[in-house]
C-alpha cells in the first residue's frame, strides 16, 4: 500500500496543503493536518507544504515484463460512412512526434472490409505510418465491439507496440476500454496533452478532470505495457499529407466467426444536423443567455449568414432548449474553429474545456464581468437580442447575401 | 428479470471553483452527488423493473459516507443497495475498479442486465462500464439512449445508441451491460415514504475479502497508471479586447475585424 505521510512535528499547521488537495481528502485537526480515504495518493499536496512535511511512500512495483520487448507507436485508424475519422489523422500528426522522441516507428492499425482496407491504408501512409496493421473481413466492415477488440487484441499481443493511441470518440471509447481490459494495461482517458518524457522515454499523458478544473499528467507503471491513451479530437492539428509517401502493410486473418459476435447492428439514423460541429470553422453558440428555444433564433440566423454550425452551453441543453448534439464542453463537443461566437455564454471552465482552443472567440453578453470576456478575443458587452441580429445584418451586408 | 445498477458518488463539478489567488480548487461548500449519469442508470432500470418485472440491486464503490448515494437509490425504489467499501480500494484506477465492481456483481449472483452511467462527472474517463463488461464476458451496449425491445424468452435487447452522427439501432444478447446517457429518461424523485424507509434501512457493506478479490488486481496495486502531477489548467491568453461605444460603431468594427481574418467567405 501507498500511503501518504505527514510528519506532525513539522507540520506548522499553515493549512497550505488542504485547499491544493484536489479529492478534498485533506483537514487540520487540532492545528496539524490530517488526511482522509479520499487520498488518491496523487502528491499534490506534497509540493506546496513550505516545509516539506508530506511525503508520499510509494510502493516500488518490481517490472515483471521485458518492457524493451514492446516498441512503436501505434495509431487505431476508425472509420465510419466511407472515410476516416480526422481524430485518426490528428493522431497520426501527434504520434509522429511521439514516434520521433522515442526513436521508433510510427503505425498505424486499420480494420475494415475489403474495400476500406484498400482505400484507407494509402491514406495513413499518406499521413505519416511507417507501417499499417492490417486486418480484412467483412465481419470488420462496421465498427461493432467483439471483432474490432478481438483483431485488436491479437494484433497487440502478437506485435507488442509501447503506445497505443485512440480517438476520444464514442467509437474509440468504447472499443479502448475493452481492449486495456483485455490485455491488462493502462489506459488514459479523453487526453488532451502528450509527451514523451526524455530520460525514460514514458509517455506523459494529460488530461482534464473534475470538469475541467483541474489538469492531471498521468503515467503508467512499467511493468503495464502498451500505454494507452484516448485523445479528444481537435486537439492536435491535422498534419500534412504526402501521397508520394511509402510504408509497409502487414496483414493478419480476425480469428473469428459471425456467430461469435453478440450484437448486431439493425439500422442507422442518421442525426438532423446539416453542419457538422466538429468540422465546423465557424461556430455560433447560444448559452443561458438566449433563454429559451426560441431564443436560439437569433443565434441560428446568423449561424446561417456565417455558414456556421450551432453550438450550446450545457445550461441551455440541460434547460431543454436545443439537443445534445449541439453542446460544446467538458462533457459535449470540443471543438477547435477559426471562429468561435459566444452568444450569452457565460463561459464556465467546463464550457471552456470545449472551445478555448478556437483561433479567434468573440463574446457577446450582458454581464460585463463574465468569465468569457477573459478569454474572448474580442467582447461586446451587451444584450444578443440587440447585438447578434446588427451582426447578421452587417455581415450579409457585406457578403452580398 | 435482475437489474444491477453501479452508481458512484461525486462532488458536484459544475459546483466547483477555482480560486483567482492561489489557482487552486475550492471545495468548500461543494455538495456529493449521485454521479447525474447513473440517476439515468437508475431510473432505467426501474422502468424496465415496471415493465417486465424483477428486482433492481444497485451497488457502489467507495468511501463510507457513499452510503448516501444509495440511500437516495433505495428511496426512489431500489430493491438491494450494497456498499463496497476497503483502504485496500484507495488509489483504484479505472482498471482496478472495473474488478472490483465485477467481483462485487458475481458476488451478489448471475444478474440479466447490468446498467451504469456513461461516465462520472469527476474522472469523465466512460472506462468502467467497459471494463465490468468485458471482466463479466458480457457484451457491451455504450451511450445507449433508447431501449426499444427486451425478450427474455429469446434474450435478447435492442437499443439506440447516441453516436457522433445519428442513433445506431443495435441488437444484442442478454445478459449485457448498457452504459447510458442522458436522452434515456427523466428520473424520478424520492417519495417521502421511499425517504423514511432508506432513512432506516441497513445497508450491507462489502469488504475486499467479501467479494473475492485477489489483492493485486485492486486498489493503488492492481492500478496500470498513476498520477504525476495534478495541476490548475492554462488560462488561455486572451488579448480580452472589448469593444467600447455605439452599437452602431461596435458592430461594424467587429465584422471589419473578422472579415480581416479572411476566414469567412
Amino acid at each position: 500500500m501507498a500511503r501518504l505521510l505527514i510528519d506532525k512535528d513539522a507540520c506548522t499547521g499553515c493549512e497550505s496543503c488542504v485547499p491544493s488537495c484536489p479529492f478534498g481528502a485533506l483537514s487540520m485537526k487540532e492545528g496539524i493536518a490530517v488526511v482522509d480515504e479520499k487520498c488518491t495518493f496523487c502528491g499534490a499536496c506534497v509540493d506546496v507544504c513550505p516545509v516539506t512535511a508530506i511525503t508520499l511512500e510509494k510502493e516500488e512495483k518490481a517490472v515483471t515484463i521485458d518492457i524493451t520487448a514492446y516498441k512503436d507507436v501505434w495509431i487505431f485508424i476508425e472509420h465510419e460512412f466511407g472515410k476516416v475519422g480526422s481524430v485518426s489523422f490528428e493522431l497520426l500528426g501527434e504520434g509522429r512526434k511521439l514516434a520521433n522522441a522515442i526513436g521508433c516507428k510510427l503505425c498505424g492499425m486499420l480494420f475494415g472490409d475489403k474495400e476500406a482496407v484498400d482505400k484507407f491504408a494509402k491514406e495513413v501512409i499518406a499521413y505519416g505510418a511507417e507501417k499499417v496493421y492490417v486486418m480484412e473481413s467483412p465481419l470488420l466492415k462496421e465498427y461493432r465491439t467483439d471483432p474490432y477488440a478481438k483483431a485488436a487484441i491479437d494484433l497487440i499481443r502478437k506485435y507488442k507496440p509501447e503506445i497505443v493511441l485512440f480517438g476520444a470518440t464514442t467509437q474509440g471509447r468504447d472499443f479502448a476500454g475493452t481492449v486495456a481490459t483485455t490485455i491488462e494495461a493502462g489506459l488514459t482517458a479523453d487526453c488532451t496533452g502528450l509527451d514523451i518524457d526524455p530520460e525514460t522515454k514514458y509517455l506523459k499523458q494529460t488530461r482534464p478532470a473534475f470538469g475541467g478544473n483541474i489538469m492531471a499528467t498521468i503515467l503508467d507503471y512499467p511493468n503495464y505495457r502498451p500505454q494507452m491513451s484516448t485523445v479528444r479530437p481537435k486537439v492536435f492539428a491535422m498534419p500534412s499529407k504526402d501521397d508520394t509517401r511509402k510504408g509497409e502493410i502487414i496483414r493478419e486473418t480476425l480469428q473469428m466467426t459471425e456467430d461469435q459476435i453478440r450484437t448486431k447492428v439493425l439500422e442507422f439514423i442518421k442525426g438532423t444536423e446539416t453542419v457538422n460541429l466538429a468540422d465546423a470553422e465557424i461556430i455560433v453558440s447560444g448559452g443561458r443567455g438566449v433563454g429559451g428555444p426560441e431564443g436560439f433564433k437569433p443565434v441560428r440566423e446568423l449561424a446561417e449568414v456565417l455558414g456556421a454550425a450551432v453550438g450550446s452551453s450545457r445550461a441551455a441543453v440541460d434547460s431543454g432548449w436545443i439537443p445534445y448534439e449541439h453542446q460544446v464542453g467538458q462533457t459535449g463537443r470540443t471543438v477547435r474553429p477559426k471562429i468561435y461566437i459566444a452568444c450569452g455564454i457565460s463561459g464556465s471552465i467546463q464550457h471552456q474545456a470545449g472551445m478555448k482552443t478556437s483561433d479567434i472567440i468573440v463574446a457577446i453578453n450582458k454581464d460585463p464581468e463574465a468569465p468569457i470576456f477573459k478569454i474572448a478575443t474580442y467582447g461586446i458587452v451587451g444584450d444578443l437580442f440587440t447585438v447578434v441580429p446588427l451582426l447578421a445584418q452587417e455581415f450579409k451586408k457585406r457578403l452580398g447575401r | 428479470m435482475k437489474i444491477a445498477v453501479c452508481i458512484k458518488q461525486v462532488p458536484d463539478t459544475t459546483d466547483v471553483k477555482i480560486d483567482p489567488k492561489t489557482n487552486t480548487l475550492v471545495r468548500e461548500g461543494v455538495a456529493s452527488i449521485t454521479n447525474p449519469f447513473d440517476e439515468y442508470a437508475v431510473e432505467e432500470a426501474l422502468l424496465i423493473r415496471e415493465k417486465y418485472g424483477g428486482e433492481v440491486h444497485v451497488i457502489s464503490m467507495g468511501p463510507p459516507q457513499a452510503i448516501e448515494v444509495l440511500k437516495n437509490a433505495l428511496a426512489v425504489g431500489s430493491d438491494k443497495v450494497y456498499l463496497v467499501s476497503d483502504r485496500a480500494f484507495a488509489g483504484a484506477d479505472t482498471l482496478a475498479t472495473a474488478y472490483a465492481l465485477s467481483k462485487t456483481l458475481q458476488t451478489i449472483g448471475e444478474v440479466d442486465l447490468v446498467i451504469c452511467g456513461k461516465q462520472a462527472i469527476d474522472g469523465d474517463t466512460a472506462q468502467v462500464g467497459p471494463g465490468i463488461a468485458t471482466r463479466l464476458g458480457m457484451p457491451q451496449l455504450t451511450y445507449v439512449s433508447k431501449i426499444k425491445e427486451i425478450n427474455l424468452e429469446k434474450k435478447k435487447i435492442v437499443v439506440e445508441r447516441l453516436l457522433e452522427y445519428g442513433r445506431e439501432v443495435v441488437e444484442s444478447s442478454l445478459p449485457a451491460l448498457l452504459t447510458v446517457v442522458k436522452d434515456i429518461n427523466e428520473p424520478r424523485l424520492p417519495s417521502l415514504l421511499g425517504i423514511k424507509k432508506a432513512a432506516k434501512a441497513q445497508i450491507p457493506t462489502l469488504t475486499s475479502k467479501d467479494i473475492g478479490a485477489d489483492e493485486n488486481k485492486i486498489g493503488l496495486k492492481g492500478s496500470p497508471t498513476w498520477v504525476m502531477r495534478v495541476f490548475s489548467p492554462e488560462a488561455r491568453g486572451g488579448s480580452g479586447e472589448v469593444l467600447k461605444g455605439e452599437l452602431t460603431e461596435v458592430i461594424p468594427l467587429l465584422v471589419n475585424k473578422l472579415m480581416d481574418t479572411k476566414f469567412i467567405k
